[in-house]
Order: structure tokens, then sequence, then C-alpha cells
């Protein structure tokens, strides 16, 4: 922290701008993102987002390792939740192989990706409230999560980094025992939605702290690029599950929350909702789970794709992840780039901050849901 | 440690030793410090299953007033500068925890050129936790062993060691007190 000088004119006390450095280690920016504020008195003038500190060369990477390699390492972009980061690679590169998917793995990866997003919103919901300052949501949010890592490590053995969709299909089937434990949490976990709500989502000083702050137009949402719940808490209601159904969206019935006014509250609400449309798209599929492969025949240890290119893209939790692919017909990508939702809905930061005051950049930068594995890379 | 009744309670005889490091094994206080994935697995271990309480364990928001730095994620080489500036804004003695593939060693990202190959090539390191992320138990099972380590501590060998400060200003390698 800096201070220039104090100016004492005839009027009184003149005070100069200050810049003040938050992070990159700091409890609430959820990682290592560090934020320069130019603060006139308690006002910010000049928010700058200073981002690279968990910059790790992945796309570079990805150039040295073969595809079957690349899905460990997407694991590690939003590490929040891997399974969307798998599909979207696997939906990319099969593309570019004209892989068919047999159903029953079409399935599976819709019941384990609204899993994910169940957690990853979970994560959201905890350390959102302990920004704010309500630390018990997180306790509760946090015994929920267990319930699906467990269900997690009973089908793939993991807890956070899965790679479990595979170029293909994906990797480990699932009994009818791990679809009845999967049933009664989805059956534990509705009522507790309820109970979020009562416990923080219309909690008074919950709302006074998020409810007419950071506001973003619609306009501007566009204009910035914004997806996932930040795009849909202003009100525009885009949802690649629905513009652009994969793995058979199509055949599920689910709505699209939005917010109204696009408050860092809307945006909160809107992950509650999605929550509980993704156990809705979790019973369906699990209702009408086909039988058969788990893996599509004749992929090879070295796949080795034509040449070309192929992009893809899924709802992630926290926004529209997309891959674009290129091979010269190597057994390794010859470029990959990732199109990451929380990069990109990063930069309206820099707009929005401007005119708040110093408290209110933790809820706006908690309601965005950053990753900084993803936004770095 | 002896304990004597006396007239009106009893008497504890102890060694400087015993006592300090009993009081430092169980109040481990760790900085809120997530670098990568293995964040979130450590948030876990605050969380209610497992429980970091239980340990003494007590998360703090500012290295001034952390004991223990849990280094858990990937470092970078843009992330070096600051975590080495947090390392030595804590007071002694402090202890450096690396958790992950990643802080042990680079992990997936080996070879990166963005990623420093290991934490202790900035930092002295007391506990290596393995894995890709570790899961909760195995920090569990590493803030255990730290505890272990620091009962072996002696305060004649740490009192005004400015020669070992900057190798973490303690010898570790000790008998058990």
């Amino acid at each position: 922290m800096q201070s220039e000088e104090l100016i004492v004119t005839e009027g009184g006390l003149e005070m100069d701008t200050m810049f003040v450095n938050m992070g990159p280690q700091h409890p609430s920016t959820h990682g290592v993102l560090r934020l320069g504020l130019t603060l006139a008195g308690e006002v910010i003038t000049k928010a700058f987002p200073d981002i690279g500190y968990l910059h790790r060369g992945t796309e570079k990477l990805m150039e040295t390792r073969s595809y079957h390699q690349c899905v460990v390492l997407t694991d590690r972009w939003d590490y929040c939740s891997a399974m969307t980061n798998n599909l979207a690679f696997c939906l990319s590169a099969e593309r570019l192989f004209g892989t068919q998917v047999p159903p029953r793995a079409q399935a599976l990866r819709v019941v384990m990706c609204e899993l994910n997003r169940i957690a990853s919103h979970l994560i959201l919901l905890g350390t959102y409230g302990i920004d704010i300052g309500a630390l018990t949501p997180f306790l509760y949010t946090f015994r929920e999560r267990e319930m699906i890592l467990d269900l997690y490590e009973k089908c793939c053995g993991a807890r956070l980094t899965y790679n479990y969709i595979r170029l293909g299909g994906v990797a480990a089937d699932i009994d009818s025992g791990w679809v009845a434990k999967c049933r009664e949490f989805l059956e534990f976990f509705k009522p507790r939605l309820d109970e979020y709500d009562t416990l923080l989502s219309f909690n008074p000083i919950f709302l006074a702290r998020t409810k007419d702050i950071g506001i973003i137009s619609k306009e501007t949402a566009v204009a910035w690029g914004l997806s996932g719940p930040n795009l849909r808490g202003s009100g525009v209601s885009y949802d690649v599950r629905k513009s652009e159904p994969y793995c058979g969206y199509e055949q599920y019935d689910f709505e699209v929350p939005l917010g109204a006014s696009g408050s860092c509250w809307d945006r909160y609400f809107c992950r509650v909702q999605e929550m509980r449309q993704s156990v809705r798209i979790v019973e369906q599929a699990l209702a009408e789970l086909p039988t058969g492969e788990l893996m599509a025949k004749g992929v090879p240890k070295i796949p080795k794709p034509p040449a070309g290119e192929a992009y893809a893209h899924v709802e992630a939790p926290r926004g529209d992840l997309g891959i674009f692919l290129v091979s010269d017909g190597g057994a390794a990508p010859y470029r990959l780039h990732v199109r990451a939702p929380c990069f990109i809905n990063l930069a309206i930061l820099q707009e929005i901050l401007v005119g708040k005051k110093v408290a209110d950049v933790i809820a706006v930068l908690g309601s965005f849901d950053i990753v900084l594995g993803e936004v770095d890379r | 440690m002896v304990a004597k009744p006396v007239p009106g309670g009893q008497v504890v005889l102890t060694s400087t030793d015993y006592i300090i490091d009993l009081s430092r094994k169980y109040s481990l206080w760790p900085l809120t410090f997530g670098l990568a994935c293995c964040a979130i697995e450590m948030m876990v271990a605050y969380a209610g299953r497992f429980d970091f309480d239980r340990f003494g364990v007590i998360p703090r928001p500012s290295p001034r007033q952390a004991d223990l730095l849990l280094i858990a994620g990937t470092v970078t080489k843009k992330m070096a500068e600051p975590i080495v500036q947090i390392y030595h804004q804590m007071p002694e003695p402090r202890f450096v925890m690396a958790m992950g593939s990643c802080a042990n060693c680079g992990g997936p990202y080996y070879d990166s050129y963005a990623v420093v190959k290991g934490v202790d090539r900035i930092i002295p390191v007391d506990i290596y936790v393995p894995g890709c992320p570790p899961r909760p138990e195995a920090l569990i099972y590493a803030v255990m062993e730290l505890q272990k380590k620091i009962m072996r501590m002696k305060l004649e060998r740490t009192y005004g060691a400015t020669v070992q400060a900057e190798k973490g200003s303690r010898d570790l390698t000790g008998e058990p007190a």
C-alpha cells in the first residue's frame, strides 16, 4: 500500500488517490488473482486485474502430449469441475476423429457433468458465504459436496481430477448400487437446497451485501462476452445445452434459470436454481440409462487424427467452455486453444468495479466465481 | 513430564523444550493460501468431514499470524517471488509443507516453461505430501508427521540461530525429547 502526499488547502484536507494491491495472496481472491485498485477515499477510480500467477503453459504442453495424455491436463484447468473440461476436450477431439460415442457413454457423461455442476456450485455457495461473512454455509455445502465426491470415487477412483471422460467414451461403468446411491443423494440433496435459501440466499445481511451491488445490464454483459450464470444473471437466455445440444441434452427436460437485474445476488441465485435443474437432469438420465458399450470401437492407443481443425464447446458451470483443436496429422495436437469462460468473465471487472466501494470488491469478485486455473491455464 | 501431588493441587515438572514444543505442535496456524487444485482439497480438510480444527490447525489470513505455509498447488515463475516474500513475512519458527506433486517437483508440469519444478528450489520445505491432489487424509497425516518433527525441536539449537534462519531456523534431526 502506498499513499501519496496529503495536500492541505483552505477548504480542509484534500486526499490524493491511493493505490491498493489486492492479492496475489488474499483470502478472498479465490486463488492467485492480483487486483490493482486505485482509490479516492473509499471509492474505486480504477481497477486492474493482473493475472498470470498460475500460468502453467498447458496449451503449449499439449502440443507435446498425445491425445489421451491431454485429457489429464484438462482436469487441471477448472479444477472445480474437471468433468466438463474432459468433456469439452473429448468432444472437440472426437469431432476431429469422427468418432461416434455409444449411447450409454453419452448418458454417463451427462450424469457426471451435472453432478459436477452441483459440486462446483456448492463450492461457490460455501466460499461466497465466507467472503460475505457467513461461515456456516461453507460447512453445509461441503458436506453435500463430499457425497458427490464419494460417488465419483466409487466410479472412477478420484476425488478432484477424474480423467474419467476419455476419447471415444468414458473410463468406467457404474452398477446398480451406484445408481441407488446417487438417487439416495439426490433425495437427500433436494430439501438441502431449500435449507440454503433460508440460511444464505434470503438472509437479510447477505441480501444487503449483494442485492443492488455490481449490476450488469444485458447489453454490457453481452458486449464483454460473459457466459454461464454470470450472463444469465443479467437476464440473457443463453445456454449451450439448449442452443447447441451435445451428449443428447436435447432429450432432457430442464429450464434455464434467469436473473432479473444482473446484480451479485442474481448471479448467485442463478446458480442455486441451476442446481435444482441439474438434479432434474440427473434423475432423468438415471431413469433411462441405456445399456451397451462404454467406449467407441477402434480408438487407437496413440491416436493420429487426419489433418484439420475442430471446435466444440460445452456449458461448464462457469460458462461457455470451448476447445479449438488443430491437427497436422501427428500424434499430438498442432495447436490447442481454450475459450476459457473465467478468463473472459474476469475482464469485465475493470469496468464494473469503478465507482464501487472497497467492501463491494469482494462481493462482486466472489459473484463471478472465477477459478484461476482456468483464467491462466 | 512428571506430575506430583502437592497440598492444594498438583505440580507438573517438565523440560522447557517439551512444553514449548507441545504448545507449538497443537497450535499450527497455516496461512489461507491456495495456489491451484490442491487448495480445494485443503479447503475440504478444513470443512466438517475431516475437521482440521481437531489438530489445532486454524487458518489465518495474514502471514504475520501464521506458523505454517501450505504450498497447495503449482508454483509458477511469476508466483515464486510473492511466495518468497510471504515466507519471509512469517514469524519464526515457520514451517513449510509442499502439498501435491506440483509443489514437490513440478508434477504434471515437469516440462513446462512457466513452472518452478518444486517449491524447495525457492524456500526450505519440511514435509512433502505426494498426490495429485493429495487426499485430505494425506494432508492430515502430513500435519501429524510435522507435529512429530516439532516435538524434536530443541531450544538450544534454535535460539539465536541467525545463520540457520535462512534455512528454516531449526534443526529437526535431533532425537525425540
